[in-house]
């Protein structure tokens, strides 16, 4: 199978231009030939005219040509300036030493000329995401690079962040520099971006100015199909009380009220910071109670561990599943069956071929692509990842779902069969709990949407007569200083 | 590359070693006696090796094996001495074996303990209980060995012909490997050693289960010490210095992956033996012990070296 086939793609000097595609369409591939990790089997890149042959990334950055992965490689305990002069430092008084004052200024007076405000003397570690995105960029100018290729620059930051990192990358622009934007998030494109290149399946389905196209046009042009039924449209069943949590305060929530019931789904909205991934955590055991009290059908649980929750019938999923969620480098289905093993009967003993039939009709069910049941699951893309996760729900059959951003990073196509699952269970009978940033998703396919602001509950609104712009004013505004 | 090779290739590089040897020296190496003996000397440090592979899997390590090893037959020997003087009957001899083994459970609990309890980091709470587990062997009697000739059933005796100790390491391998793989308790060592966080997410208890790991760990340093110590019908304090990296290697050279999450008993066997076959055809050679740790770094060296390659060519992370 080729990753790309025939690719062409042009970029002028100066631009921002967007590379956009499902998961596996071939955006990594493309940058990586493009900065010089992979070798292209036929074609070559032009650079100012020039056709080029990188071996490895330094031929590229020589050329002057940078990567900005969407792991950030810096170095947490170094500072700024060290970080942005590794490997180039400027030599110092002694032979073998650097000149830490020249690193300072050097970092200044690049900052000063892209007008970015950061602190050379501060450790990494302590930066925040968007920060942490404008060292890695100061570090590739420092290296002289005139085109930058950043991939999903915005997926570790919450909306302020993405703003900063947005008017970055104008300002960049505009000063000279030509930017490659691979991103998911097309609102972010179709705000940044000049020109877009869209890739399906390894080819070429659109490559021009941005101008006049909408998002469903793009959408269009990454899935070939018109995504009408994007969010499912349901019946509501509504049935008895499933969850109600009263006086819930933890670290970071405070004082939070509020109920569920069986079949419906509720969003939980706010911006990064708000408390709601830790309003999940707290629900699942992951994270410690100062008090309040929490019951499932009407009877009081405790809840102080994963095994707790569980055992409550509480699935959660993470927001972060490289980190939290799984096991990469264990077999795909051992990583679905990993906390459900107890509910399908192998408390102690393991059945493999029976834990193997339960993988695969859960794949099945889930339209979950993979090798089989023995594929490792870092070689699983992200949304089949995700997948794998919620797969679990599937096998443990779990009556409260908790799911921490679950489309994160995942393509169209992925986003809306996850969609249709949790319509599904839903529709089973079962409670929803879905935090999420991506406000459309929240009001596509909630019933309800409680906003948190500093850890409080602002708003409990039904989804259907709500509105984003209303959902992030209670979100960002303080109504009580109005 | 595909994926049989890679799970045949340590297979291959046991068989080559004993193809080689068995051409080079028929007469006597390529015997049933030299092949006993080659088992009953892997016995030891391959029951050692299992439980170190429970230990490496979940992305631990135990640096306190060797001075475990001393101290549980110090603690054996010193039951059946102190119970039974210099000719203990068979019953106090069970109990030297029992005190011998419990000593080895508790102290890879206490070595449990450290990791989950305190945090510390397991090199370093290992590092720690090597040189306590050591100081107490060696402070118990002085520095002195302990004596009793009569206890030689583990080392010497035979069932069928196949020593005793064969047969307890082939126990050993297969109550281990079926752990490993047929039970709930095995996949959470996987998980565990793979991505810690990701396991405590999927509600598995990873403090529980790691200090039964460490503990398990130790019961089999505890049984492997009886069987050495009845092998010389003695105990010594000093007794398996730097046997930790032996076993350490074992376990890599079968496929283990210091950063957890990877390995299995079949492999860690197949490193045992590769060790012992090697050290065993050296002298058989006329190699001197001195220049056999030459061969038995080149070894280790290659064969992991080996192992990452085709890891990396078959396209997994390494």
């Amino acid at each position: 199978m080729k990753a790309l086939d025939d690719v062409t793609l042009c970029v002028t000097k100066g631009a921002i231009h967007a590379v956009v595609g499902e998961n596996g369409a071939g955006k990594s591939t493309l940058m990586k030939i493009i900065s010089g990790v992979y070798e292209p089997d036929a074609g070559f890149v032009v650079r100012d005219g020039r056709p080029c042959v990188w071996k490895h990334p330094a031929d590229a950055l020589a050329a002057g040509v940078a990567m900005i992965y969407q792991e950030l490689s810096l170095a947490p305990d170094l500072t700024v300036a060290e970080n942005v002069w590794m490997g180039i430092e400027p030599t110092g008084f002694l032979p073998g030493a650097y000149s830490p004052r020249r690193m300072l200024m050097g970092t200044r007076s690049l900052a000063h000329k892209y007008g970015f405000d950061v602190d050379p003397s501060q450790k990494v570690q302590n930066l925040s995401p968007s920060a942490c995105q404008i060292v890695e960029v100061l570090k590739a100018l420092a290296r002289n690079a005139e085109i930058l290729v950043m991939d999903e620059p915005t997926s570790s930051c919450g909306k302020n962040e993405a703003a900063a990192l947005h008017e970055m990358v104008t300002r960049l622009a505009s000063a000279g520099t030509t930017i490659l934007y691979i991103s998911h998030q097309l609102e972010e494109v179709v705000a940044v971006a000049k020109a877009i290149t869209v890739l399906r399946d390894g080819c070429v389905v659109y490559s021009g100015p941005l101008m006049g196209l909408g998002i469903p046009d793009i959408i269009k042009y990454m899935v070939g199909r018109d995504l009408k039924d994007h969010f499912p449209k349901r019946s509501v069943r509504i049935g008895s009380e499933a969850l109600a949590v009263s006086g819930l305060t933890s670290k970071a929530v405070k004082n939070v009220s509020f109920n569920m019931h069986w079949g419906e789904v509720v969003g939980v909205a706010g911006l990064v910071g708000a408390g709601r991934t830790e309003l999940a955590r707290a629900l699942c055991g992951l994270e410690a109670l100062v008090h309040g009290s929490v019951n499932i059908d009407g009877k009081s649980v405790k809840i102080r561990t994963p095994s707790d929750a569980l055992s409550c019938g509480i699935m959660y999923i993470t927001e972060d599943r490289k980190r939290s969620g799984l096991c990469l480098d264990l077999p795909a289905a051992w990583n679905m069956t990993l906390p459900c093993l107890a509910h399908i009967g192998m408390k102690y003993i393991l059945r493999l071929s029976q834990e193997q039939d339960i993988a695969e009709k859960t794949a099945k069910t889930l339209s979950l692509k993979w090798a089989g049941p023995a594929t490792l699951a870092s070689a699983l893309s992200g949304g089949n990842q995700q997948k794998l996760l919620l797969g679990r729900a599937l096998i443990a059959q779990s009556r409260l779902l908790v799911l921490d951003e679950p489309t994160r990073g995942i393509d169209i196509a992925a986003k809306v069969d996850i969609y249709h699952l949790i319509g599904r269970m839903a529709a089973e009978g079962k409670a929803v709990l879905i935090v999420s940033s991506d406000l459309p998703e929240l009001l596509g396919v909630t019933d309800r949407i409680l906003v948190m602001r500093r850890g409080r509950l602002v708003a409990d609104l039904v989804s259907s007569s709500a509105t984003q712009e209303a959902v992030m004013q209670l979100a960002a505004v303080d109504v009580s200083r109005i | 590359m595909n994926k049989l090779f890679r799970e045949l290739l340590p297979f291959g590089s046991l068989i080559l070693v004993i193809a080689v040897l068995s051409l080079w020296q028929p007469h006597s190496f390529l015997t049933l006696d030299n092949f006993l003996n080659v088992l009953r000397r892997s016995s030891v440090y391959g029951i050692l090796a299992i439980g170190m592979t429970f230990v490496i899997i979940s992305g631990g390590i135990d640096l306190s094996v060797g001075s475990l090893l001393a101290l549980c037959g110090m603690c054996a020997a010193g039951t059946m001495v102190s119970l039974g003087g210099s000719s203990p009957s068979s019953g106090v001899m069970a109990f030297g074996i029992a005190a011998g083994l419990l000593t080895g459970a508790a102290a890879g609990l206490l070595s449990g303990a450290l990791i989950t309890r305190l945090k510390l980091q397991p090199f370093i709470a290992t590092l720690g209980t090597m040189s306590l587990y050591r100081g107490i062997a060696l402070v118990m009697y002085d520095g002195q060995p302990i004596n009793c000739p009569s206890f030689r059933y583990l080392g010497e005796g035979t069932y069928l012909g196949v020593p005793i100790s064969v047969i307890l390491f082939l126990l050993v391998i297969a109550v281990s490997g079926a752990i490993l793989k047929f039970t709930r308790f095995g996949r959470h060592t996987y998980a565990i050693g793979s991505n810690p966080e990701a396991a405590h997410h999927a509600g598995i208890r990873v403090d529980r289960r790691i200090l039964t790991i460490y503990t398990f760990g130790g019961l089999l340093t505890g049984l492997g010490a009886v069987i050495a110590m009845s092998r010389t019908v003695s105990a010594q304090p000093t007794a398996g210095v730097g046997a930790e990296l032996d076993v350490i290697a074992a376990v890599v050279i079968g496929g283990a992956s210091l950063s957890g999450g990877r390995g299995t008993v079949t492999g860690t066997l197949i490193g045992t033996l590769l060790i012992s076959f090697l050290r065993n055809g050296c002298t058989l050679v006329g190699v001197s012990t001195n220049a056999q740790l030459i061969v038995i770094g080149i070894v280790i060296v290659l064969a992991v070296a080996v192992d990452q390659f085709t890891r990396r060519k078959a396209g997994y992370a390494v």
